[in-house]
């Protein structure tokens, strides 16, 4: 019936279209699997989509929640065009706060305007290290940074366990494995008040403005580029395939180390085995979803933090089981990118049953 | 900025008009909340606390609402959670996790005239009460089951954290099995986490491997009962009566019964008396049972279990009482005394004949 034919040329307008087209199948499936479900479709879309928007509380905690999104993505990006396959972000994240937090408790008390900068510099400098292990390991020994980087997720998640159920453990916490609360100059400043909105979410904006201007006028991000897109070319042109990989590592491991205390010293108050939540593997569908571009990730980050808060939002109104959100989030991830293939891709109406010249071997002709 | 702060307000005014909505029409329910650290489908610590929220709409029908959440993450979620609870007008709200205990404060502070209760934790206000159970009291009852059971001599044990909680189950338990047999050993494994039954099957193999043939669990699903029942040995379940995933495994089972004191605390705070406190019921308050005895365990045994639920519950037996010694060897109990309640809260050691040590 029909048929799939390479473009010339990838189709812009699919380019942008698909991310639109993916959500609005994931709300249909939606339909479908709440109808399953025996739950009003129309009620727990809109209590999913649109109910977080309508109130000053839901929308704090929208930046909230989507400003460790956004800063992971706006990282992985930059990884993932250049065919880099950072999939540890996680990892990252965990020792950002592990980092920070511990900063932030060595300085327990002490007040003054460098206390703040001190546990943020501490935080990035941690996911910056933990990522600087898989891009070593791939510069030095090619190994897969795919797997490195995913299985120092484990690591820097137990290193967290160990640290809370010892040397920060709380003093005063009856053998609890939680770090002690931290103290008022070590948080993150509130951007509106009588909520958890942080400055974290202009550290965001701020790194989804620098990653764009890096992408579209630094020699760097131009590499990038050619190295995601051609690989013989950049070689060809002399560009040094070790220094992208330790640029892109350390950029997206520093943002994410910084998310990583944002959360520490934001929304949580100390350090808890719990911290991280998945953000980083989230990240990753939100830097596909916003197509790895700087805007798209801050959008996609919105999005994807709204259907965290509407998910809880719409559990706590319709009961709704708690796996609908991750496989809400999955199925985005997945019609993404299976609708990819319109992009460099079409289908036309096969031609009519006599068989085409060029494919004479296949027996029949559909 | 001046116009993004309008937007804010406008849409600030246009919840709180909602919200206003939402309370008159509720204004005559008294609204209850949940929240789950597992799924309900857990058949363990979750599944328990949802029977106490089954049981409030048995006891109040329509005079109340409900409303439960489930698999919320002890981390930055949690605070969102229960302030959204809070601002829906929920009247008093059960927050069923350790790792609720900050959160669960600071949203408090908020909504002095919500009522919040917060499972096993240790932090209190006004508006914050806290309850437990005294686990460990049932957890020395199966024990000595577990001593007279064993052909193997060991029992084996899938720790979850090691928190005051978890390390004075351990303690009770051997302290039972050794009451009754001197030879007992213990095997430990800690999976650092509640619930995750591919990590709690994984440690259960590991333990039944090693010649455990009694299993004991302080995670919440009924993985390991499940792999007891396959192996053919005993195993003891945890918060839930698990027979149905061991039907010939079920030695006994602890049986957390939250809904006597979920139904006195909604009632409190519907006619306006209830008051913080900080409540560690057991085997006497009926917060913990013990599920029925399995069909094999012979009659000696049974007598010596009851003799020692029993006496527990008149008070004339405590699990804990002197001559104790740390597992270093450090005496913590003299003969005869009886640990303090507060010191229990506390313990983060092994008692002596215990082997191992704990994770730090």
């Amino acid at each position: 019936m029909f048929r799939i034919e390479p473009r010339k040329e990838p189709s812009t307008l699919m380019l942008y279209a698909t991310p639109l087209i993916a959500v609005a199948l994931t709300i249909l499936s939606g339909f479908v699997l709440f109808t399953l479900l025996g739950k009003d479709p129309v009620r727990a879309t809109l209590l999913i989509f649109y109910k977080p928007l309508t109130s000053f509380y839901s929308l704090s905690e929208l930046i909230v929640k989507a400003t460790p999104l956004i800063l992971i993505g706006a990282g992985l990006a930059l990884c993932f065009r250049a065919n880099i396959w950072n999939i540890g972000a996680e990892g990252q994240f965990t020792m950002g706060a592990v980092a920070g937090g511990a900063m932030a408790l060595f300085l327990f008390e002490v007040e003054g305007f460098w206390v703040l900068p001190s546990i943020w510099i501490a935080g990035a400098l941690g996911g910056m290290l933990w990522a600087a292990i898989p891009a070593l390991l791939r510069n030095r020994f090619n190994a897969n940074e795919i797997l490195t980087s995913l299985m120092l997720v484990y690591v820097a998640s137990l290193l967290l366990s160990v640290l809370v159920h010892g040397l920060l453990r709380d003093p005063q916490g009856q053998n609890f494995p939680e770090s002690r609360l931290f103290h008022d100059a070590a948080l993150m400043p509130i951007l509106l008040p009588g909520t958890r909105a942080h400055v974290g979410f202009a550290v965001a904006l701020l790194a989804v403005l620098l990653t764009w201007a890096l992408m579209r006028w630094h020699v760097i991000g131009f590499q990038i580029k050619v190295a995601g897109q051609a690989p013989r070319a950049a070689r060809f042109a002399g560009f040094s395939g070790k220094k992208i990989v330790w640029f892109t590592f350390l950029v997206s491991g520093g943002l994410a180390g910084l998310a990583g205390v944002f959360e520490a010293t934001g929304p949580v108050g100390q350090l808890v085995p719990a911290l991280p939540v998945g953000y980083g593997f989230t990240a990753i569908i939100v830097a596909f979803l916003g197509r790895l571009h700087p805007v798209g990730i801050l959008l996609a980050g919105l999005l994807l933090a709204l259907t965290y808060i509407g998910g809880e939002g719409a559990q706590i109104a319709m009961s709704l089981p708690a796996a609908t959100i991750q496989v809400f989030q999955g199925m985005l991830l997945f019609y993404l990118l299976a609708t990819d293939i319109f992009v460099n891709y079409r289908f036309r109406p096969a031609p009519m049953k006599t068989a085409p010249p060029s494919t004479p071997a296949s027996p029949t002709a559909q | 900025m001046k116009s993004l702060g309008l937007k804010f307000a406008i849409a600030g005014a246009a919840a709180a008009f909602a919200l206003g909505m939402g309370i008159a029409q509720a204004a005559d329910k008294t609204k209850v909340g949940f929240v789950y650290v597992g799924p309900i489908g857990d058949h363990g610590w979750s599944y328990q606390h949802h029977q106490g929220l089954l049981a409030l709409k048995k006891e109040f029908g329509d005079k109340i609402e409900t409303t439960h959440v489930e698999k919320v993450s002890e981390g930055p979620d949690a605070e969102r959670v229960i302030r959204q609870l809070a601002q829906q007008g929920h009247k008093i709200i059960f927050t069923t996790s350790f790792g609720y205990m900050n959160p669960t404060i600071k949203v408090a502070k908020r909504f002095p005239n919500v009522y919040f209760e917060h499972a096993t934790g240790f932090k209190r206000a006004k508006n914050v009460a806290t309850y437990n159970g005294r686990f460990y009291q049932g957890r020395y009852v199966a024990g000595i089951i577990a001593g007279k059971m064993t052909k193997t001599n060991t029992i084996g044990y899938i720790a979850s954290f090691p928190i005051p909680e978890v390390v004075m189950g351990i303690n009770a338990t051997y302290l039972g099995a050794k009451s009754v047999n001197p030879n007992i050993k213990m095997k430990i494994i800690w999976v650092s986490t509640w619930f995750d039954p591919g990590k709690e099957t994984d440690a259960a193999k590991a333990l039944a491997d090693q010649g455990a043939d009694v299993l004991f669990q302080h995670t919440d699903s009924p993985a390991p009962m499940k792999l007891a029942e396959q192996r053919g040995i005993w195993a003891v379940g945890q918060a839930s009566d698990m027979k149905a995933f061991g039907p010939n495994a079920q030695l006994t089972a602890l049986i957390d019964d939250w809904n006597p004191y979920y139904i006195r605390r909604v009632r409190e705070a519907m006619n306006g008396t209830w008051k913080s406190t900080d409540v560690w019921g057991g085997l006497k308050e009926g917060m913990l049972k013990m599920a029925a005895w399995n069909k094999k365990i012979p009659a000696d045994v049974v007598k010596l279990a009851e003799a020692a639920r029993d006496g527990i519950i008149s008070g004339k037996l405590h699990p804990f009482t002197g001559p104790l010694k740390k597992q270093d060897g450090t005496l913590f109990l003299k003969a005869g005394e009886k640990i303090s309640d507060k010191a229990l809260s506390a313990m983060n050691f092994y008692v002596e004949g215990v082997e191992g040590s704990l994770p730090k």
